[in-house]
């Protein structure tokens, strides 16, 4: 897989927005957040890279970056050596049946006047206007049979399902177009345990069935560990680790990776009780004004002097780890 | 199809679903439109207007006097001998010019009713796309977009309105054009309020990312999830027309004779009070006041259905 040439290339990735002071005037100069500031990776076909990170780190605004819904301030995102980022609105019209998103609220993410038969066919009509109405029929049909639901529901409306159904209409709705690449935005945390077993099951089987890559942005490391091959862990806008995700789980190179994986619970008591969790102090520095140097050093029970006043790289340390920190 | 794992009676419900043809969904519009014939007073509501309707339509065939014609045996003596009576065949009476008090009615409720809801239609229509425009482009469009609305409703109508019919004269068309300015503004709040939270909802960012053009967006997912909205508050701004209209006309400067309309009839008939002729009054402000509460009712009970939550 690896001598294959990566389907996406993300290069230095900054999305920083305009934020005023509440009581500002309009000739105020808005501050800088920096939401996602200087993210680079790659992805390969076939491959499923995994975002974790807490909330507010930056993991759906950078989804939304490479989906061209948020304006990025520098940075490239090498779409097959194409830049989708340098884009016209025409061009990138054209690469979005390439790419497709899956979002956290499953009901919320489809239009409760259309029938689901309507919002699966949307992206077809969209990118083939010219397709017959009975081939659209029949392909939706596929659709919703190949995510598990039958198909004789086309004419319902998404408020006569569950929320793990509407997932999967969601699913179908990516699929449809035949993309190669799906963003998958936290898409099981609305779910309870028993679905989110069974849709993320379906990612998966789906992946090998089809070849596509997957990004899976998500705030439970259980559930990254179970479908990604590599995983990301962001923290206030910056890449701290990208990591296989076996060894990730083994021995996390950066020690923010080793607290979060800490915190995550065992089932089982005695275990989860014997289990020493890294807690961290403070909370998350503002984005607004980030720490010079390691923007985890604040939290960081290694920190040192350098720590301030460097800002470290990611390097890669053999072995399928990549980590940012001067520590270790 | 899935390689799912079934035990037997699963297996039995699958095999029963697929048997079963198309499932026919129930829209949110169907919906409501259970909970709206459940409505009793709504539904009366929708009858009794319906029968206004009809009237102010067919009502003149039903007499064989017209709303011009003076009976000069009547005028003059209009409280005497004018009095409302079925063997005459002047079932409301004679109004106080000796003409079909009946005919006179039918005629004001075309116009009052028309005024209302070409009145609210334009407001609808201008104050929806204006609202969801400013919403959706949002930014400094929508800032200056709803600024003017601000300036436009600092300004007294009444007086503005007042003002066109003195300086441009007295006509339907500049009652028209007057209501029309300002009917919208209220609509399009609404409907920019409405848009701001639309636009945010995860489905429209689904679209976007499929790459859905804007005006399609517009069409397929804000408007149709406006329009509940958007109809509620049309059927109350009928009546609202209605009476603003019949202000207009009772402080004589709406509709102008020959023509009439409920107010332009009610204020004739408050004149005439004073000798006793009731009946100028009772039968216009008996249409007027039946057909308002007729549109308030429909307007609650078509809220009711279509924003259950919002109860």
């Amino acid at each position: 897989m690896n001598n294959q040439s990566p389907l996406l290339n993300v290069d230095d990735l900054r999305v920083w927005f305009d934020v005023k002071p509440s009581g500002a005037m309009p000739w105020t100069k808005a501050d800088k957040l920096k939401a996602v500031d200087g993210v680079s990776f790659s992805l390969m076909p076939g491959e499923t890279l995994g975002i974790v990170g807490e909330s507010g780190c930056g993991k759906s605004t950078l989804a939304r970056a490479i989906m061209r819904m948020v304006p990025t301030e520098t940075g490239t995102a090498l779409w097959l050596g194409e830049d989708l980022l340098a884009m016209s609105k025409g061009e990138m019209r054209g690469h979005r049946k390439e790419m497709q998103m899956i979002f956290q609220d499953p009901l919320a993410s489809l239009n409760p006047r259309m029938t689901i038969g309507q919002i699966v066919a949307e992206p077809l009509k969209t990118h083939y206007p010219d397709k017959r109405p009975g081939e659209v029929k029949k392909m939706v049909r596929e659709a919703l049979e190949r995510v598990g639901i039958l198909p004789n529901l086309v004419n319902r409306y998404p408020h006569e399902f569950s929320g793990g159904q509407c997932q999967r209409i969601g699913i179908a709705r990516a699929l449809i177009v035949d993309p190669r690449l799906i963003i998958c935005d936290e898409p099981v945390s609305a779910l309870d345990v028993s679905i989110q077993a069974q849709v993320i099951n379906l990612l998966m089987e789906l992946q090998k069935e089809m070849g596509l890559s997957l990004i899976f942005i998500a705030h439970d490391l259980s559930v990254v560990k179970h479908i990604s091959t590599r995983v990301m862990v962001l923290y206030l806008g910056n890449v701290v680790e990208i990591s296989d995700s076996a060894q990730l789980y083994k021995s996390p190179g950066h020690p923010y990776t080793e607290a979060l994986i800490s915190a995550v619970p065992i089932p089982d008591p005695k275990a989860q009780l014997a289990k020493e969790v890294m807690m961290l102090d403070q909370d998350l520095p503002s984005p607004l004004d980030p720490p010079s140097g390691c923007v985890f050093r604040t939290r960081c029970p290694f920190a040192k002097d350098i720590c301030a006043r460097e800002k470290p790289v990611l390097t890669d340390r053999g072995n399928g780890q990549n980590v940012a920190c001067h520590v270790r | 199809m899935l390689d799912v794992k079934l035990n037997p009676s699963q297996r039995k419900t699958a095999e029963m679903a697929k048997n079963i043809a198309n499932v026919k969904g129930r829209s949110l519009w169907a919906d409501a439109r259970r909970r709206f014939v459940q409505n009793k007073a709504a539904m009366v509501s929708v009858f009794v207007l319906g029968l206004v309707i009809l009237f102010s339509f067919f009502g003149g065939y039903a007499t064989e006097y017209d709303n011009e014609t003076i009976d000069w045996n009547v005028l003059g003596s209009v409280a005497k001998v004018g009095q409302p009576s079925i063997e005459s065949g002047h079932y409301f009476g004679f109004d106080d010019s000796a003409r079909d008090l009946y005919s006179r009615v039918v005629q004001g409720s075309r116009i009052s009713l028309a005024v209302g809801v070409v009145g609210a239609f334009i407001a609808v229509l201008v104050g929806t796309l204006y609202g969801a425009v400013a919403g959706f482009v949002g930014g400094r469009v929508d800032s200056i977009m709803m600024r003017l609305v601000d300036i436009f409703m600092s300004i007294p109508y009444m007086f503005v309105l007042i003002l066109l019919l003195v300086v441009f004269g007295r006509s339907i068309t500049m009652i028209f054009v007057g209501i029309g300015l300002t009917a919208w503004l209220d609509m399009s709040r609404i409907v920019r309020g409405q848009t701001l939270s639309l636009k945010n909802k995860e489905f429209i960012e689904a679209a976007m990312v499929t790459g859905v053009s804007t005006p399609k967006i517009i069409l397929r997912h804000i408007v149709p999830n406006l329009l509940g909205v958007v109809v509620v508050y049309a059927t109350l701004l009928v009546p609202q027309m209605i009476l603003t209209e019949s202000f207009i006309s009772f402080l004589g400067l709406g509709v102008q004779e020959p023509l009439t309309s409920w107010g332009a009839l009610i204020s004739e008939g408050v004149k005439t009070m004073y000798y006793g002729a009731y009946w100028q009054l009772g039968f216009p402000l008996g249409f007027f006041i039946v057909a308002i509460f007729c549109f308030f009712f429909i307007g609650d009970g078509l809220r009711d259905a279509l924003d259950p939550k919002d109860r």
